[in-house]
């Protein structure tokens, strides 16, 4: 089958941006990952990247809290600004930007600590050694995780003891107990079951409004179920940018057509 | 007779010959333990615990200087050699990583770990004693220190690197220094491994007499200074089983099952917790 690769459509999204990517190329040594990237990802919606494995969209993901900077020989070119300013600078402050883009990994990353310790982690890497401050934002970041009424018995008692959807609503609780302003989802829910899954999905869905949520899936149900924008990609190029329900209905690109119903990928 | 016969009376031939000869292997260690048992037992005694070394010919006294040299020289060996190993192992693991340097000071641990111990003692007797002019117990803990370093150092490397990726990046991504993600999630879910290196390393240079013989030496009035010569189980084991005195003999046996049990149970104490975090 003849792919015709040379079509775009990225619209504009209607909310203000919170997130600007321009001309974006990234480089894993030699290796040209992403492609002139360009789009703009609406403030307070959610963003879901989806597009055959091995097409860049983690890759993209990790451009936004700079995780590629932790592996030597990798480069990017271009911009992305972050509230106007471009975060892909030298010099720009890491542990800052990473304190306003969190990220929730694909498999649970509980650390080897308590319940209480894995949420309280990042506030105590901010600096908050106020106990009472401490106990009230770990609370409401469970409850907005909706892990609360799970855990709130065995605060001590170590993460590891939990089941992986549970540890990965820890994960998320984790990731807004800081209160980011943007949160990064790489596949949340590959390694779940269909019942922890549906409730992280609720939980991305529940955030809308507060929080800019870029969710990279291969799952193209979940993309159309949680998202309100959608961004398909192909070998290290965004092909389609578009409302979701447009990009699933009507997409405008033959690429994306053929993704969507299955006729590759 | 047909294959399936033909493979099953293999099966059981080479089942009878492996088992053979795992129980060839263990009848030495049982002989050794029994006979260390045996002649040992009937001579430990609180007294040969407590007491001052004998004069020759006399029937009464005890290995207490060792016991406490030994103990002294061992501790200070692990004071020196466990920060070191540690510090070395994170910085392969999470700095040097797989660069040309790091895989460089692995090979050299890897071959340190073979050096035949009497080099390390020889080392330690030209670098110290020579120029000071005389033995001494922290000569003895530095030459074991050596024989430590580089079993912690590849230990605690290869533990480290265990750690999955994926948990470091979710430190960083909270916005963590490298410090902080090495301390506060590396070293944990590392921990009860590094644990084990450290417990086993000092259970392999407990019993240690090479080492020991160019440094330490020996010391037959009671000294708690590191920089006097000091006596320590192995090489009074060493001396007394040498000498023609019947009591010295059997203080030798009381030395040897002191210093076989000591490492035993360093040995066990570390498969424990090695054990410890697989149920975990």
């Amino acid at each position: 089958m003849e792919l015709n690769t040379k079509e775009r459509f990225i619209i504009e999204p209607a909310e203000p941006p919170k997130i600007v990517v321009e001309n974006l190329n990234f480089y894993y040594g030699n290796k040209h990952a992403l492609k002139n990237i360009s789009f703009k990802v609406p403030e307070k919606r959610i963003t879901a990247l989806i597009g055959p494995s091995g097409c860049g969209k983690t890759t993209l993901l990790r451009c936004f809290n700079r995780m590629h900077d932790l592996y030597p020989g990798n480069r990017y070119e271009g911009r992305i600004l972050l509230d106007g300013e471009n975060i892909l600078e030298k010099d720009y402050d890491l542990i800052k930007l990473r304190s306003r883009v969190g990220m929730v990994f694909q498999k649970p990353t509980a650390f080897p600590m308590s319940i209480f310790d894995n949420v309280a982690y990042g506030l105590r890497l901010k600096g908050i050694k106020n106990k009472s401050e401490l106990e009230d934002r770990v609370e409401k970041a469970l409850k907005d995780a909706a892990l609360w009424d799970e855990v709130k018995d065995r605060l001590k008692d170590p993460a590891s003891g939990l089941s992986g959807g549970q540890q990965q609503r820890l994960c998320i609780a984790r990731a807004i107990a800081v209160e980011p302003e943007v949160l990064l989802f790489d596949e949340p829910t590959s390694a779940l079951d269909p019942i922890s899954t549906a409730k992280i999905e609720e939980l991305v869905v529940s955030f809308r409004d507060k929080l800019t949520i870029i969710i990279v899936t291969h799952n193209m149900q979940q993309a159309a179920r949680v998202s309100d924008y959608t961004a398909f990609m192909y070998l290290g190029e965004l092909i389609e940018f578009n409302r979701t329900e447009d990009i699933f209905i009507t997409p405008k690109v033959k690429l994306t057509e053929d993704y969507i119903t299955g006729r590759f990928g | 007779m047909d294959a399936f016969k033909k493979r099953k009376i293999i099966n059981n031939f080479v089942l009878v010959l492996s088992t053979l000869a795992a129980l060839l292997g263990l009848i030495w260690l049982f002989w050794i333990l029994g006979t260390l048992l045996y002649k040992g037992l009937g001579s430990l005694s609180l007294e040969v615990i407590l007491g001052d070394p004998p004069a020759p010919g006399d029937n009464h006294g005890g290995l207490k200087h060792a016991i406490v040299g030994q103990t002294l020289i061992v501790l200070t060996a692990a004071v020196i050699g466990i920060p070191l190993g540690i510090l070395a192992g994170t910085y392969l693991s999470e700095y040097g990583k797989s660069s040309r340097i790091a895989n460089i000071v692995r090979d050299l641990s890897d071959i340190m770990m073979s050096i035949p111990s009497i080099v390390v003692g020889t080392f330690i007797y030209a670098l110290m004693v020579k120029p000071l002019g005389h033995f001494s117990g922290l000569a003895g803990s530095l030459s074991l220190a050596i024989m430590m370093i580089p079993i912690i150092v590849r230990t605690t490397d290869d533990m480290l690197r265990m750690v999955p990726p994926e948990l470091r990046e979710a430190a960083y991504a909270l916005g963590a220094t490298k410090f902080r993600v090495i301390k506060d999630v590396v070293y944990r879910a590392a921990i009860t491994g590094i644990i084990t290196g450290v417990i086993l390393s000092v259970a392999r240079i407990g019993g240690e007499t090479a080492p020991l013989l160019f440094t330490s030496f020996n010391n037959n009035f009671f000294t708690l200074n590191m920089l006097q010569p000091m006596a320590s189980l192995t090489v009074t084991m060493y001396d007394y089983a040498m000498s023609p005195y019947k009591y010295w003999q059997e203080l030798a046996w009381a030395a040897a099952i002191l210093l076989t049990f000591g490492v035993l149970g360093t040995n066990i104490l570390g498969r424990i917790v090695a054990h410890y975090k697989f149920k975990k």
